[in-house]
């Protein structure tokens, strides 16, 4: 028996490894060789500024708020789902952020209550997206408006500036030039990393993450399957408030204030970045890797805007564009 | 069948078909041969050739080799159009009607061209034409009721089937080429079809009539051929053939018989229903289900013989009654997981829409129902996952079942085994099982009567609905009829007839027990 078995998996395993890698190069292949062409259109137009350690810093630190992000928005998107709300939860998580330290919180408390506001976001969009059944895209809309209102009430429309020193480690957390030179970049951005491989071992690797998988695949396959499909989409939104929370808190470590204005249309970013990385909006696919570097791409595409000078505008147009384009190809191949 | 068509040339004729696609052999020499006012039935697995032959027969592919003639001249179609003013038309299996235009304009776009040349498209139609044409062909149909003006896409299904066969019609075919026309229509719709095949042969033309519905091959064919592996390897009178026999021929092995041997005694009662009642359906369904039986539930569609295993499996609310698996009740409220662990796993008969999610891989689709031995803690292990999916793929045979496979590049059969072999990965001891052999070929429907088979006699209790009575007769040790909502006694399957299932689905239970004995 347990020989028969073993020969069972090694004689399996060549050709599960070839079709599996297949599929993940496969997909891959799109961000990474967006990724090279930003890289190369700029290094070409800025060949001395773009390429340079302090943009590379710069680069890296702005992938921290659209990768936190993202990796939740990941969840959301493979499971079905969208969320169009996070750029104001983001924005709300600041702001929530800076009045704890107005308070006179340590920061650390101040980084959980960022966190905790995304979080109870994310439960609002999963209990109404799977208790009343409305569309994510409705719900997370109305939370988007909802979101940026309570948080520009709650600043009563102005930035809201704690006392400089009370932002303690975390304004170092998210510092460019770290205080200890070996750690190259910002410890927020090792911080990402690691969630980032987390993220990718949760998705892929766990029983949640086949569920995950599954019910953005077929939800009624799921549910035939005794996946608890309520509990396990609101646990997928709330994860993504989670990011909201986590980046919002980032974002305040940066400004040094909770500024209810920010973050604004970066949830076309965030999804830019998901689907980027080879993400299907209807579902089912998508990876942490992919989106990774959909999120490096995106913010390589912006400082190296801001090197050649090039208008925010442009911008929105080129993310707007890349990202019909990636959904066309999405399309294209599930076609062939 | 008269001698005088035997001695006469084929109406069509096909000798020695050769056909491959790059190194892959479709046709490997085909013969058929089909007389005129003769209905010949073209059998094969998936895969055999069938379609291929069509293909090549209505010039959408060329043959490599071998003859074909229509009406003793050399046939060589450029294409369907061609095929068709030459007298061959296709009735597809994907009905290929233009749903915005009318019944009429559908019919017209068969039609033998009329006067006008090359700008003749551009002229206006003639309405009155087109209506004549329509109503002349739908009556020669029997279905001279379906109004000409009417578009197609207000149309049934079984009424769409009727525009496309008049299309053929209209374009004065000689031979009309069937590809399973009645696997999207209901049973009586299904008997229509089959009257109107009768009426068309009667009237003269050859019918090549696809299918893999045995009993409506013997209801409706005069001659048949079987195609293997791209080759003929049979063909004759109706008449002088077993099921068994086509059976044998189609999957190239002997069959002790379609349907395994009635297993013996059965054991402790396992699934108990006492007035279980849905939202709308059922209203009443009172069953007990012993262990190492197969019990059978007819019914026409809509009958409610879905719901029934839906509201049992917990995937649809019941309102009142009682459920018991081994003697303890599972309470109304309890959810699909805590049903599952409890033993029952249910077979949704909507493969592709809820049975499977399609795009994921052939180990997920299997193991997702139950993914704790294989993600112990939680984190799944791919030596794991490998060696119960090659487990599972062996047990069943599934062909091309490597674990990372897209499920939905198999084929239809190797589908439903890994559907059925989720049940087994979760441990099922009640199996409710909703049309488990819909829509696959018979060398796998033959697979799966064996392992259901083998299932029972392992001690699980099985139900299988379905609406395809003999296989019920075949395969079951009890059958009872949903009426209505309303599910009749169980009956000893050596008990009952088709008539009687069918009696009893149409008026109730309380109709059919003329001589038949009560057994639950």
């Amino acid at each position: 028996m347990t020989s028969a078995a073993t020969t069972g998996i090694e004689g399996s395993e060549s050709g599960l490894d070839r079709e599996h890698w297949v599929r993940r190069l496969a997909r891959l292949a799109a961000p990474f060789i967006g990724l090279v062409i930003v890289v190369g259109v700029f290094t070409a137009m800025e060949p001395e500024a773009f390429l340079s350690i302090r943009n590379g810093r710069t680069i890296a630190i702005q992938t921290v708020v659209v990768g936190i992000g993202a990796i939740g928005m990941c969840f959301v998107i493979v499971s079905g789902g969208i969320d169009l709300s996070i750029g104001s939860v983001i924005a709300l998580a600041g702001v929530a952020g800076a009045m704890a330290l107005d308070a006179g919180t340590s920061p650390t408390v101040a980084v959980l209550v960022a966190a905790g506001t995304g979080v109870a976001c994310g439960l609002v969009n999963g209990g109404l997206v799977t208790g009343l059944r409305i569309p994510p895209f409705i719900v997370t809309l109305g939370m988007l408006g909802i979101a940026r209102g309570l948080a520009k009430l709650l600043a009563d429309n102005q930035r809201i500036a704690p006392p400089a020193e009370s932002l303690g480690w975390l304004e170092g957390f998210v510092d460019k030039t770290p205080d200890l030179a070996w750690l190259l970049v910002a410890p927020a951005v090792w911080c990402l990393l690691l969630a980032a491989i987390l993220a990718g071992l949760v998705l892929r690797r766990t029983a949640f993450g086949v569920q995950v998988v599954a019910i953005g695949s077929s939800e009624s396959t799921a549910r035939l399957c005794g996946v608890p499909v309520v509990r396990t989409k609101i646990l997928v939104y709330a994860l993504c408030g989670l990011g909201a929370g986590l980046a919002g808190a980032v974002t305040l470590g940066r400004l040094g204030v909770g500024d209810p204005t920010t973050a604004v249309g970066l949830e076309l970013s965030i999804i830019a970045a998901v689907v980027i990385g080879g993400a299907s909006l209807s579902g089912g696919e998508g990876g942490i890797l992919g989106t990774m570097i959909g999120a490096f791409m995106l913010s390589s595409l912006d400082a190296g805007c801001n090197l050649a000078g090039i208008d925010n505008s442009v911008q929105d147009i080129i993310i707007g564009g890349i990202i019909v384009v990636a959904v066309m190809i999405d399309g294209l191949r599930r076609r062939g | 069948m008269t001698d005088a068509q035997d001695a006469a040339a084929p109406r069509l004729e096909m000798r020695g078909v050769r056909k491959h696609f790059g190194g892959v052999v479709a046709l490997d020499g085909v013969d058929l041969a089909v007389g005129a006012g003769e209905v010949h039935a073209l059998v094969g697995e998936n895969g055999a050739g069938k379609s291929t032959l069509m293909k090549v027969l209505s010039g959408v592919e060329r043959a490599d080799a071998g003859e074909m003639q229509v009406e003793g001249r050399v046939w060589r179609p450029s294409g369907p159009v061609d095929a068709r003013r030459g007298g061959v038309a296709m009735v597809h299996q994907e009905l290929a009607l233009a749903s915005h235009l009318t019944v009429a304009e559908n019919i017209a776009l068969g039609a033998e061209p009329g006067r006008g040349g090359p700008l003749r498209r551009f002229l206006p139609l003639d309405a009155r034409a087109m209506r004549a044409t329509a109503r002349r062909v739908l009556e020669r149909l029997g279905h001279g009721g379906i109004d000409p003006d009417r578009r197609v896409a207000t149309l049934t299904p079984a009424a769409r089937q009727l525009v496309e066969i008049g299309r053929a019609l209209a374009a004065e075919a000689r031979v009309v080429v069937m590809d399973e026309p009645t696997s999207s229509l209901g049973r009586h719709d299904a008997d229509r079809l089959l009257e109107v095949v009768r009426r068309l042969r009667d009237d003269g033309l050859s019918i090549v009539y696809i299918s893999h519905f045995l009993e409506e091959i013997r209801r409706v064919a005069d001659r048949w051929t079987v195609l293997r592996d791209g080759r003929t390897v049979g063909s004759g009178a109706m008449a002088e053939v077993e099921d068994a026999g086509l059976v044998e021929r189609m999957i190239g092995r002997s069959l002790d018989a379609v349907f395994p041997p009635r297993r013996g005694d059965a054991g402790e009662v396992a699934l108990r229903l006492s007035g279980v009642r849905g939202r709308s359906l059922p209203a009443e369904a009172t069953l007990e289900v012993r262990r190492g039986e197969i019990v059978g539930l007819a019914g026409l569609v809509g009958s409610g013989r879905s719901e029934m295993l839906r509201a049992i499996a917990g995937l649809d609310p019941t309102t009142s009654g009682r459920i018991e698996l081994d003697g303890v009740e599972i309470g109304r409220r309890a959810g699909i997981p805590e049903r599952m662990a409890r033993g029952l796993g249910f077979l949704s008969e909507d493969r592709k829409g809820e049975g499977l999610a399609l795009r994921m891989t052939v180990a997920e689709n299997l193991l997702l129902s139950r993914l704790g031995p294989v993600a112990p803690g939680g984190i799944v292990s791919r030596s794991r996952v490998a060696a119960a999916t090659e487990r599972w793929v062996a047990r069943l045979s599934v062909r091309s079942g490597t674990p990372e496979r897209v499920i939905g590049t198999l084929s239809g059969g190797n589908q439903q085994k890994i559907a059925i072999a989720r049940l087994l990965h979760q441990d099922a001891t009640v199996l409710l099982l909703d049309e488990p052999t819909r829509g696959i070929d018979i060398g796998s429907k033959v697979e799966v009567y064996r392992l259901l088979d083998e299932l029972a006699r392992e001690g699980r209790a099985i139900v299988v609905a379905g609406g395809h009575l003999p296989e019920l007769l075949g395969l079951c040790d009890r059958i009872a009829v949903m009426h209505r909502g309303v599910l009749g006694p169980a009956r000893a399957a050596a008990t009952c007839t088709e008539s009687s299932l069918l009696a009893e689905a149409v008026m109730g239970s309380d109709i059919g027990d003329d001589g038949v004995q009560e057994v639950a």
